[in-house]
């Protein structure tokens, strides 16, 4: 009943004082809009990394020839990894339910007057598991033909599009580096991601890339597909071993070889995310402070023109609580009528962001109830100083005060 | 239901003690009605603050119905002011954003006091506003606004009523008809004690006492008030 009727006091001298309400308000407003826009680019962007990243799949260890503390020498120029290391991992790691090496390069394609230039991936017949693929039409090509160094090619949706049209690629013979190439299969749209276009390649059999296409007797990676991620580091240092046994490499050197897996990345990528994200959110809330101290300089002016209304007030009765209670009401009202409006403005703005700028934005509950809260406990931290001032004002000088 | 004895309030002025109220005692009864009169700097308005628990004495007792004002605490001294003790201001001290009737409500929303719009209209009636209650203090003239501080003084029905210099901001008229109604209210049974100096003011009353330089120079029957 009197918490009802302080509210009223409350909410009547905030209307009475519109305008100062609202520019109050708007420092709120502004700080609470800021921090629910920036945690919502900061996680549209963390969940756009991580699922770009799940696209690879996330049970999977990469092995790449090279040492992985050395940047400056580039894979590709390594030699080290053979076909042999593939074969001998897929018999001796246990808990693993496919191997995939691979070889790659840019190639051009044709296919009657149309040209296109792919990459062309050399692997083997698990990788379309491995990677995360589906067939479209047809098929993959089997175990058999990988053996038997077939010319055949498994197509992705973007060479599709490029070279046949509407037309079905299957059967079709398509020419790459001038080489004729029966296509068996074409996978279905995976999506391009930010660096590049999964769909934009073509997979042939790895032996048949190896010695019909490259002229190599390398690969340039080994991708081990994981059971259970439980088993995963166990596996990792299985492999370690087995190829330092094979490459003839001591525990106390570097390797000629890197094992790495999608999770590592992950946890990285998410990491630095949400280090952004804590930033963008970190930056938001120094304009939320801003606005508490708003807030209460206002309330100080407030208290200080209401003097006279506090003396009477403490002159037919009020208590101490029940004054401070007043101001506290109308600093979280303030603070509340801030907070809301800046969730919607903020809602609004990375609404915004992500139709004009085609970022992804999440507004997340948490981040809703973080700025909620944020407010009206500044509203209660930076009203309490003025609120109790209020309070303590000696009833006799405060109803002399004019 | 008044009973002041030996009171006395010291306050320091940089570092001087300036004794406004030195060593007092006197009883009001209830049903009185007194004036108390004096020169300014005589220590009246101090010894109002004292009678209205806005200020505590230095030393002395001040026993208000039952209570020992000086061995109360902030809250019961605030209940004591809600409830037993009704003001009324030379300047009316009305809220200027609440409309009469809120006015006249608040001390019951304090006092958490049910059914507060209907005794506050009741008071309204009582000091003669019956129409008017929605306006606002500014929109009220100087006798009306001091109605509705009355009727706020007397809604919770207080054993005291204190009003300092109640017709000090009316012409003479208006004035008269303010305190035809304590007149009136101390007819019905309630004690009212007005500080005033002026002698008109006095003259409704049936006791004075008059203080001089913080002591009680006189304390007489007001018709033996020689003018």
């Amino acid at each position: 009943m009197l918490l009802l009727d302080l509210f009223k006091m409350a909410l009547r001298s905030l209307i009475a004082n519109t305008m100062r309400t609202f520019l109050t308000a708007l420092g709120m407003i502004i700080g609470v809009a800021s921090v629910i826009s920036m945690i919502s680019i900061g996680e549209g962007a963390r969940q756009q990394t991580l699922s770009t990243i799940e696209k690879f799949g996330t049970n999977i260890i990469t092995i790449k020839p090279g040492r992985k503390k050395n940047r400056h020498v580039s894979s590709d120029t390594v030699k080290t990894l053979k076909l042999s290391d593939a074969e001998a991992l897929e018999k001796n790691i246990p808990l693993i339910s496919g191997v995939a090496a691979q070889a790659y390069r840019s190639a051009q394609l044709k296919y009657g007057s149309k040209n296109t230039n792919t990459t062309v991936r050399g692997t083997g017949e698990k990788y379309l598991k491995i990677a995360n693929f589906n067939i479209d039409r047809g098929r993959f090509f089997s175990k058999e033909e990988v053996r038997s160094v077939r010319k055949v090619a498994v197509v992705g949706s973007t060479v599709v599009k490029n070279l046949f049209g509407a037309m079905n690629p299957i059967g079709k013979e398509i020419k790459v580096d001038g080489n004729n190439y029966l296509v068996i299969g074409s996978t279905q749209q995976k999506g391009a991601l930010s660096w590049f276009d999964p769909d934009d390649q073509i997979f042939i059999p790895v032996t048949t890339a190896q010695k019909r296409l490259f002229g190599i007797h390398h690969i340039q990676s080994i991708d081990v597909q994981v059971i259970n991620m439980d088993d995963l580091e166990e596996i990792k240092k299985d492999i370690d071993l087995l190829l330092r046994i094979r490459h003839g490499i001591h525990e106390s050197e570097d390797s000629d070889f890197h094992v790495q897996n999608s999770s590592q990345w992950l946890n990285s990528w998410g990491d630095a995310a949400k280090t952004f994200t804590y930033l963008l959110g970190g930056i938001a809330a120094i304009s939320l402070l801003v606005g508490g101290i708003g807030i209460m300089n206002i309330m100080l002016v407030s208290i200080t023109e209401r003097t006279k209304e506090i003396g009477i007030r403490i002159a037919i009765g009020a208590k101490k609580r029940e004054i401070m209670e007043q101001f506290l009401i109308e600093s979280v009202l303030i603070s509340f009528i801030g907070g809301g409006l800046g969730i919607l403005l903020g809602i609004l703005i990375s609404r915004t962001v992500s139709k004009i700028g085609g970022w992804e934005t999440i507004v997340s509950t948490q981040s809703i109830m973080l700025a909620f809260g944020f407010s009206v406990g500044i509203g209660i931290f930076f009203g309490f100083y003025p609120a109790r001032k209020a309070a303590n004002l000696n009833p006799i000088d405060a109803l002399r005060y004019e | 239901m008044i009973e002041i004895s030996n009171l006395s309030k010291t306050y320091l002025l940089g570092n001087v003690p300036v004794h406004a109220i030195n060593d007092i005692s006197f009883r009001i009864n209830t049903g009185e009605f007194v004036a108390i009169m004096g020169p300014s700097g005589s220590g009246k308005s101090t010894l109002l603050n004292l009678l209205g628990c806005l200020d505590l004495p230095s030393s002395g007792t001040y026993l208000l119905e039952k209570f020992n004002i000086r061995s109360l605490k902030p809250n019961q001294l605030a209940e004591v002011r809600n409830k037993r003790i009704g003001f009324v201001f030379q300047n009316f001290n009305l809220l200027p954003r609440a409309s009469a009737l809120e006015n006249v409500e608040l001390p019951l929303i304090y006092g958490r006091t049910k059914n507060s719009r209907k005794i506050a209209i009741e008071a309204l009636n009582k000091v003669g506003l019956s129409e008017r209650y929605k306006h606002r203090p500014n929109e009220l003239s100087g006798g009306e606004r001091q109605r509705v501080a009355i009727a706020r003084s007397i809604v919770n029905k207080p054993a005291i009523v204190l009003a300092d210099e109640p017709t000090g901001n009316l012409d003479t008229n208006t004035g008269k008809g303010i305190m035809d109604i304590f007149s009136m209210l101390n007819n019905q049974g309630t004690t009212v004690i007005v500080v005033t100096h002026e002698k008109d003011t006095a003259s409704v009353t049936k006791r004075t006492i008059e203080m001089k330089d913080g002591i009680i120079d006189r304390d007489i029957k007001t018709e033996e008030l020689s003018y």
